[in-house]
């Protein structure tokens, strides 16, 4: 996607140059929207118009210049995604609709990725190699050593991503992870990414773990780049993203990312989901955007009111939509459907 | 005639020859050893792969939403309780997506007791597993069912667990699968490793042909008139002796039902042999306490209550933690033939 950016000039050593206005702005719009979505999901949450709410504002800066730099599509020759519940900045910059998001917030049966199934922010876009998103805390960080092999054995340069936080790293998944990724007999192409918000649900990091920097697991395994960012910063994440993904597609091997970034509302709704005093990505990058003269407050203000008249209006649609029928349990369980002599009736 | 673990190879060769499987992968699953039952050995597809079950589950996963057909053995089925929630997660992966994300991908691991094998090698899994919804389970108890349940597995599109019945492993069968040479001898110059280095050899493959045993579809063993013997894996074998011996003795006429599928099970089979006898037993190596017989006999005793001659019995392993080594405590842990036998009689002589 980023070839498609023809003012981008890679030379320069300003990275603000360097991306070139077009893409700064098309990120800052991406930035908006996902802020602008994630709080009306969060008002949608309180107001009962759906149920638990958990996702990544705070993370846009991060978020947004991933997803902008995936290599989309079905298959091998594509990049897979396996993503957490704080992956909404990746989905809307791979070009996720806002409404599709707010139709899972709202349990309607349109939900695309899971109807009505999972909680918001649990994507799954076969189209797109975005792989379901779990709940379980850190699996994914195992099943994208198995797409990863699939590339690998198909040839060509795809590469497998993988994302989660900071407390999940302590899982075993996490070092399966690093351990399949870097076996001498086929090392895989994965970028493996940690998102550092500093805390677990309510456990600060910095209590249970000693490795210093999660980057720092790097060091154990020959071969293998381990660096840390500040995911903040929407520019320095979109270089050092695309710096790894390279040294990925080139190599064959993986790459281990960690990004520093904010937790604007907490947790979830279960700790309240209320703004906390923290970093915003957002405001910094505006005010680097309007110091630079790319763009003013009057810009600006626009990007804001067009992306809520878009999430408002989408918000009104859903609300018109049906929620699934109680025989939609029965869809799913296997490919071919249940047999008429399941046991369909829940005991006697 | 191959025994089950030759029976399995040839099944994966024929799958990774006509059936797009690219990738057979677990712990010693590749050269030298070709998996610690031999039920790997000289596959173009297999793998070692690290130590690590969840490792090996999670990979099986991202495998199947790539399209690639894995095989992924669990070395033991004692084993696999650390990755209970991903085999969840290929249970689910449809259903969470509704219906966008199917997970076709086989988790092959030997189960159950009779080789004394102690505490951690003679456990058995039918009953979590057949909890773990979405996911299909099976569990044959001869070579030729070992080999086209393979196929079946492989073809279908859900997840299937395939339980291999450690002690029958090396059993022989009595079928021949069709492409296997008749001399048992010939197939093992074919296809078994030899030993010492390994490092040269080849296998050669019979031109094999393709079985499929239809997943969900019991076998009826043996017909029988006076009573249903319910059971599947281990005890299948040793079921039928015992059915063998009592019509010999002319003490009853057994149907012995092989289920070959715990999940989706052939409730059909099930339903129109208790019609026919009246009387019921379900026998299996797993313990007591939410036996997944059990909710068989809850069924049979919901939807056939009047139908049944008698009351219907479950006879299967002791509710304790582990399995012991000493002969002793195994057979006391376990059914043992003569187990069986007192059972049968038992639910025979019972008045109506
Ligand atoms: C295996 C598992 N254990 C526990 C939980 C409950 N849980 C949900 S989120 C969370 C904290 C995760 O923290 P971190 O990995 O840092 O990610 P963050 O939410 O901060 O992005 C916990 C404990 C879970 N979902 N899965």
């Amino acid at each position: 996607m980023t070839g498609k950016v023809k003012t981008m000039n890679r030379r320069s050593s300003d990275p603000y140059e360097s991306l070139g206005p077009e893409l700064l702005k098309k990120m800052h719009r991406l930035m908006v929207l996902n802020r602008v979505l994630e709080e009306r999901l969060i008002k949608m949450s309180k107001g009962g118009d759906g149920f638990f709410w958990i996702g990544g504002p705070g993370e846009e800066g991060f978020g947004v210049p991933l997803g902008l730099q995936v290599r989309k599509g079905q298959g091998n020759d594509f990049d897979y995604l396996h993503l957490h519940y704080r992956s909404s900045g990746i989905a809307l910059a791979m070009g996720a609709k806002p409404i599709d998001t707010i139709r899972q917030m709202r349990t309607a049966v349109t939900d695309p990725y899971s109807r009505g199934r999972n909680f918001v922010n649990h994507y799954c876009i076969p189209k797109w190699n975005i792989m379901p998103v779990s709940p379980t805390i850190e699996t994914q960080y195992s099943t994208v050593i198995g797409t990863a092999i699939a590339q690998k054995r198909h040839g060509g340069d795809g590469l497998s991503i993988v994302t989660g936080g900071d407390a999940g790293t302590a899982e075993g998944d996490f070092h399966s992870c690093l351990v399949w990724a870097t076996r001498p007999a086929n090392p895989l192409p994965i970028l493996i990414v940690v998102v550092n918000n500093a805390y677990g649900i309510s456990t600060p990091w910095k209590d249970q773990h000693g490795e210093g920097s999660i980057s720092n697991w790097a060091k154990a395994f020959e071969g293998m780049p381990g660096k840390t960012i500040n995911g903040n910063d929407p520019v320095e994440s979109y270089r050092a993203i695309q710096e790894a993904i390279e040294h990925i597609r080139k190599t064959r091997g993986p790459y281990l990312l960690e990004a520093k970034t904010s937790r604007l509302h907490g947790h979830s709704s279960s700790s309240g989901a209320n703004r906390v005093d923290e970093v915003d990505c957002i405001e910094v990058f505006e005010a680097e955007l309007k110091k630079r003269g790319l763009m003013k407050t009057e810009d600006l203000k626009k990007v804001w009111s067009d992306c809520q008249k878009e999430c408002d209006e989408a918000y009104n649609q859903v609300k018109k939509e049906p929620y699934p029928e109680p025989e939609d349990i029965w869809n799913g369980v296997f490919v071919e459907g249940v047999d008429k002599s399941y046991p369909k009736k829940g005991g006697s | 005639m191959a025994n089950m673990a030759q029976a399995i190879r040839m099944a994966l060769h024929y799958g990774e020859e006509n059936l797009g499987v690219q990738e057979i992968f677990g712990e010693d699953v590749g050269p030298p050893l070709g998996g610690v039952f031999t039920a790997t050995q000289g596959l173009k597809r297999a793998w070692n792969s690290p130590l690590d079950e969840r490792g090996i589950v999670g990979a099986a996963i991202g495998l199947g939403w790539a399209g690639s057909r894995p095989v992924a053995e669990i070395q033991f089925v004692d084993y696999i309780f650390n990755t209970i929630d991903l085999l969840k997660l290929a249970g689910n992966s449809l259903w969470c997506s509704g219906g966008l994300m199917p997970c076709p991908v086989v988790f092959m691991t030997p189960t159950g007791s009779g080789i004394h094998g102690s505490i951690y090698h003679s456990h058995s899994f039918d009953s979590i597993a057949s909890k773990i919804h979405g996911m299909k389970v099976v569990c044959p108890s001869t070579a030729l069912d070992a080999y086209g349940l393979m196929i079946a597995a492989i073809k279908d599109d859900n997840p299937v667990l395939y339980l291999k019945p450690k002690a029958l492993l090396r059993a022989k069968g009595r079928d021949l699968i069709p492409g296997e040479p008749e001399d048992e001898k010939a197939l093992k110059k074919m296809i078994d490793a030899p030993i010492g280095d390994r490092s040269k050899w080849k296998p050669n493959w019979p031109k094999l042909e393709e079985v499929e045993i239809p997943i969900g579809k019991a076998k009826i063993a043996r017909e029988g008139r006076d009573a249903t013997l319910i059971t599947h894996g281990r005890l299948a074998p040793i079921s039928l002796q015992v059915a063998e011996e009592l019509k010999k003795e002319s003490k009853g006429d057994i149907e012995v039902i092989d289920l070959r599928s715990l999940i989706p099970y052939d409730w059909e089979a099930i339903t129109k042999s208790i019609r026919k006898t009246g009387r019921v037993i379900f026998v299996n190596e797993e313990t007591e306490i939410s036996n997944f017989a059990e909710h068989l006999l809850r069924r049979v005793v919901d939807e056939m209550f009047y139908e049944l001659a008698v009351r219907p019995k479950l006879l299967c392993g002791k509710a304790v933690p582990g399995i012991g080594l000493s002969p002793v405590l195994e057979n006391h842990s376990v059914p043992q033939k003569k187990d069986i036998r007192m059972a049968i009689e038992s639910l025979l002589s019972e008045q109506a």
